[in-house]
């Protein structure tokens, strides 16, 4: 008993000597954002150490926003994060519980489409978006060209097709019998029993429109309808620019996710991990 | 039992709509732009500068080069450590397991932007944390936005620390659907812990370790933001060029749309390939 006991001593102290150090390094990109975001720019580019938090965070926001108006490409990330998370919710969990429920002409099809074209990389269809939207409809920095088109991910569908098909029809067919119509059986009865998957993908769906950096980067160019990300991306390239202003931006995009990382950690590991149950 | 109904099309069609037009008719076109000469109006249908362009054009050439150097290097290193730290991060014997597993899982939710910026900070070889540390234990700086071998590293680094959560998440998921009582009984007969992690574990994982991987070439075949962002477009030179990056100049620098298109089809049929290629490596092995 006791040989038994001090290997499992042994290989708790292995598990935490590798583990340990590995997190620290892990942490550490994080935690110098932090560092970096309260420091003066001369501070940030002298030949010391500097690994602890200074006191400049409000001086380095002040320069980013006089470089670039943060707090309004913040409000427009913002916007386009909560109303494309509603929007692209409703919308693929109207269609998973269309081709969870039904059955229809053309339902075969249908999944065939979205199931065969899923793995293919969005670069294949980035080009003829935007000769779509920036010309053939003239609607480059607007807020529909920032919403609309991301809303074809269809791995809302998947999912809440996925959780509508494994309730019991006997829920939804006592409804029917009282005469209750279909979209009110889906709003009012499959929904909320569908609750813990609407959590997770709205989690993912929004932590994906925050992040998202190509297609805005693209689309909307003009200062006023930039997202934060794209604001932060135009001042890396820059020669002259205030590093403590860009790690404040940085610190402001990181800080609401990892937020909502930890209040919301189930969700979210559920949201990533449903992913590969398909 | 399934309702035949017409609501049906109702519930679908408002996603159907954007789906087709978003999605559906752009894969569509852009295989119908990648034979089209779009540099000169009005369009015409002239495949050679398109298609017949990709074989003999340097510069693809090297960002394919780039890509596959950095595919060949950082799937595999990444999914070996997702793997070990999915089971290690899943033992009973962790402590703080909150605080360990935030500490891989954080920088899942960092954006491209705020995480290229914070890197290309740190591996400033003049002023970085990172030189500043190498220097602290006597070893002389990296170029590490200088040097093409370098860079290429420091995208590789960035990349893997970003993304090896993400696996992690996915092959604990994997880990906790298999029964406990397959490792009882293996103790029981004095098979050692690692003996059990590669003979039950790893073969128990196969398919979830596999569908990691071919997420991740399909990822790593769009790189984008990292070399536009942290080794500024693909420097130094075109060291860190990568496909994604090449497909964003042709496409929205010089407006080549049809060029553009052969390159978003040759990213996707390759990683198509190789995705398919490793799903029959993996299933021949079994």
């Amino acid at each position: 008993m006791r040989s038994k006991s001090s290997s499992t001593l042994r290989r708790s102290i292995a598990l935490h000597a590798v583990l340990v150090p590995l997190a620290i390094v892990w942490l550490f990109p994080i935690w110098m954002m932090v560092v970096f975001s309260t420091m003066p720019e001369n501070a940030i580019f002298s030949p010391n150490i500097h690994l602890i938090p200074s006191d400049r965070f409000w001086e380095n926001f002040l320069i980013l926003q006089a470089d670039t108006d943060f707090l309004r490409t913040i409000f427009v990330s913002v916007v386009v994060a909560l109303v494309y998370t509603v929007l692209s919710v409703l919308l693929t969990s109207m269609a998973g519980w269309a081709l969870a429920r039904y059955s229809f002409a053309g339902k075969g099809l249908v999944l065939l489409i979205i199931l065969g074209t899923l793995t293919l990389p969005y670069f294949v269809v980035v080009i003829p978006q935007f000769i779509m939207v920036a010309r053939d409809f003239g609607l480059a920095n607007t807020w529909f060209a920032l919403i609309v088109p991301p809303l074809f991910n269809s791995l809302g569908v998947l999912f809440m097709r996925q959780s509508f098909s494994m309730m019991p029809s006997e829920l939804f067919d006592a409804a029917r019998v009282e005469g209750v119509r279909e979209w009110r059986i889906f709003l009012f009865v499959g929904m909320p029993l569908a609750r813990p998957t609407l959590a997770a993908l709205s989690i993912i769906l929004f932590l994906a429109s925050w992040n998202n950096y190509l297609w805005p980067l693209l689309i909307n160019n003009r200062p006023d309808m930039m997202t934060a990300p794209v604001a932060l991306g135009s001042l890396i390239g820059l020669t002259k620019v205030s590093w403590g202003g860009i790690m404040v931006g940085a610190v402001l995009l990181t800080a609401p996710m990892i937020a909502v990382f930890i209040l919301l950690q189930r969700h979210f590991i559920a949201g990533i991990a449903a992913g590969a149950v398909k | 039992m399934r309702m035949r109904t017409r609501a049906a099309y109702g519930f679908l069609a408002p996603y159907l709509l954007i789906f087709a037009t978003f999605w559906v008719w752009p894969i569509i076109y852009s295989f119908y732009l990648s034979f089209l000469a779009t540099r000169i109006q009005p369009w015409s249908f002239n495949p050679t500068v398109t298609w017949g362009r990709l074989v003999v054009d340097p510069a693809f050439l090297n960002a394919l080069k780039n890509t596959l150097i950095i595919l060949v290097i950082q799937v595999p290193v990444m999914i070996a450590l997702a793997t070990v730290l999915a089971v290690l991060l899943n033992s009973q014997l962790l402590k703080a397991r909150g605080i360990m597993r935030f500490a891989f899982f954080a920088p899942v939710v960092v954006g491209e932007a705020a995480y290229a910026a914070v890197f290309r900070l740190m591996f400033n070889a003049d002023f970085g944390v990172i030189n500043k540390l190498i220097g602290s234990i006597g070893l002389s700086p990296v170029a590490w936005l200088g040097d093409p071998t370098a860079a290429m590293a420091l995208i590789i680094i960035a990349v893997t620390w970003r993304w090896v959560g993400y696996n992690a998440i996915i092959i604990i998921s994997g880990l906790q659907a298999i029964p406990q009582d397959v490792y009882e009984a293996a103790t029981l007969d004095r098979v050692s812990k690692p003996r059990q992690f590669f003979f039950i574990t790893l073969p128990l994982l196969k398919p979830i370790i596999l569908f990691c991987v071919v997420l991740s070439v399909i990822g790593t075949m769009q790189l984008f933001a990292e070399p536009f962002l942290i080794t500024n477009r693909g420097g130094p030179g075109q060291a860190t060029e990568t496909l994604g990056l090449f497909l964003y100049r042709q496409g929205f620098t010089v407006l080549n749309f049809g060029y553009a298109s052969a390159v978003a089809y040759t990213i996707a049929a390759l990683a198509v390939l190789i995705s398919l290629a490793n799903l029959w490596l993996g299933r021949s092995a079994r």
